[in-house]
């Protein structure tokens, strides 16, 4: 039996071992991390994990019309596509610095750009 | 089949079944949201009873410590007995035994509950005066070292209770107190593990009961206290931390001014930035920080992108309820 994409990337250790290295990539960049910015910090991370165990093909329960209604504020205050660029950077980043292999990475990524739409509400 | 109790009703719990769902499908009035136990909106207490290990993953140590865990990653193995998070708003009485000026604009008051009251230094009380007027106050005690409690008051301009604790309040009187609450203290263990407490103004009560706290648990790590204010005189307890230093080689005492004239001895400019100036790598650190909201928010992204793991970030930003309608820049002269 083949497994699923997020037990070869490591399941939920690999989203552990990733939300802090990615969080932080995202809080650290200036043109992005108003974004993210929030009071509740906590909460805030534990949204990228949500965000991570997702689009490493985890068990998520988002659907494309929870991903509009979470990010339409944001699209509001003027998310666009070369913020998200900048996170899915970031993404590949924390892959590469975790030495995840190029074809899991790319999954990882597809996953993440098939969501494009729905998070800047197009 | 465990048995949950909850809000004086008794709940069935089926095999495999998480508190949460239990609760939900007998009708209980309970908040929650992702059910997966990453929201955390539906945190509860368990007095009684042992959760499973796993139902309190990814809480702070603090937070376990006073038996709290997830409802919907929960799936108990014996009966529980199960609280709301804020159930405790209940109050007690307290008589001030003392009261003294340690700065021009900080007074110490100390408080002798009618009830001896279990907390750890760094919580906070909510004290009510007479007239049913409420504020939050750190301890700056420490529950083995001090017979009483300690707070520190900042006179505020406008601010009703700290004016009238200044003005009016006098030794012998006596004040209602709800407590403690707050997670924002020192868990024993990982004592070798270097701490950093950044504070401002009277911020430092509860990073005295913390630094005190630790150090008479045996933390063998460095602590390194950076207390903050613009002017000199908005340093207090000088002595007190110096001795301290004096008498722990592991504790470093830190004063900083963030204003024009800073005295020998003292470090240049706001706590924070010489806190994080002197520790660019907070990896494996703990960190408390505590004093005006801006400085707590901004300071624990700091460190958390200096390294420090989330859940070794404590933070307690005091609320100012009174000067909340001021424009930023007159606050900021005013508690800085």
């Amino acid at each position: 039996m083949t497994q699923s994409l997020y037990e070869q990337i490591g399941g939920e250790a690999a989203v552990d071992a990733a939300v802090d290295l990615f969080y932080r990539k995202v809080l650290a960049d200036g043109t992005i991390s108003h974004f993210f910015d929030d009071t509740d910090m906590e909460q805030q991370r534990a949204k990228q994990k949500s965000f991570l165990a997702m689009v490493f093909g985890g068990p998520n329960s988002y659907s494309g019309k929870d991903m509009r209604e979470a990010h339409a504020p944001l699209v509001a205050k003027g998310l666009n596509e070369a913020h998200f660029n900048a996170v899915a950077g970031h993404l590949k980043a924390t892959l590469d610095e975790l030495n995840v292999s190029a074809s899991l990475t790319d999954q990882v990524l597809a996953i993440a750009g098939g969501a494009r739409d729905d998070v800047l509400n197009r | 089949m465990p048995t949950l109790r909850y809000a004086g009703r008794a709940f069935d719990c089926a095999p495999g079944e998480t508190v949460l769902a239990a609760l939900i499908r007998q009708g209980a009035d309970v908040p929650y949201s992702c059910r997966k136990g990453t929201c955390l909106t539906c945190l509860m207490r368990a007095p009684q009873g042992t959760v499973p290990a796993a139902a309190q993953a990814g809480l702070k140590d603090s937070l376990a410590l006073e038996t709290y865990f997830l409802p919907c990653i929960c799936t108990p193995e014996q009966d529980l007995v199960l609280a709301a998070p804020d159930d405790a708003q209940v109050f007690s009485r307290a008589t001030v035994v003392a009261l003294e000026r340690l700065a021009p604009s900080i007074a110490r008051v100390i408080l002798r509950p009618a009830a001896s009251l279990y907390y750890r230094a760094g919580q906070f009380l909510n004290l009510r005066r007479a007239d049913g007027l409420v504020r939050s106050y750190s301890l700056a005690s420490v529950p083995r070292l001090d017979p009483d409690l300690e707070i520190h008051v900042k006179r505020l301009p406008g601010g009703a209770m700290s004016n009238w604790v200044f003005d009016d309040l006098a030794p012998g009187e006596s004040l209602d107190l709800q407590g403690p609450n707050g997670t924002c203290f020192y868990v024993p263990g990982r004592e070798a593990q270097s701490l950093l407490l950044v504070g401002n103004g009277s911020g430092l009560a509860p990073l005295i009961g913390i630094a005190r706290d630790a150090l008479q648990a045996g933390h063998r790590g460095a602590i390194h206290l950076y207390h903050g204010s613009r002017h000199p005189r908005g340093l207090y307890l000088q002595e007190t931390l110096t001795d301290l230093a004096a008498a722990h080689p592991e504790f470093h005492y830190h004063p900083c001014v963030s204003g024009l004239v800073v005295p020998e001895g003292h470090r240049a400019g706001r706590a924070e930035a010489v806190a994080f100036g002197d520790h660019g790598d907070l990896t494996g650190w703990r960190v408390f920080l505590c004093g005006y909201p801006p400085m707590v928010q901004g300071a624990r992204k700091q460190a958390y992108l200096a390294g420090a793991a989330m859940a070794d970030i404590y933070a307690d930003p005091f609320e100012l309820r009174e000067l909340r309608q001021k424009p930023r820049a007159a606050l900021t002269d005013q508690v800085a």
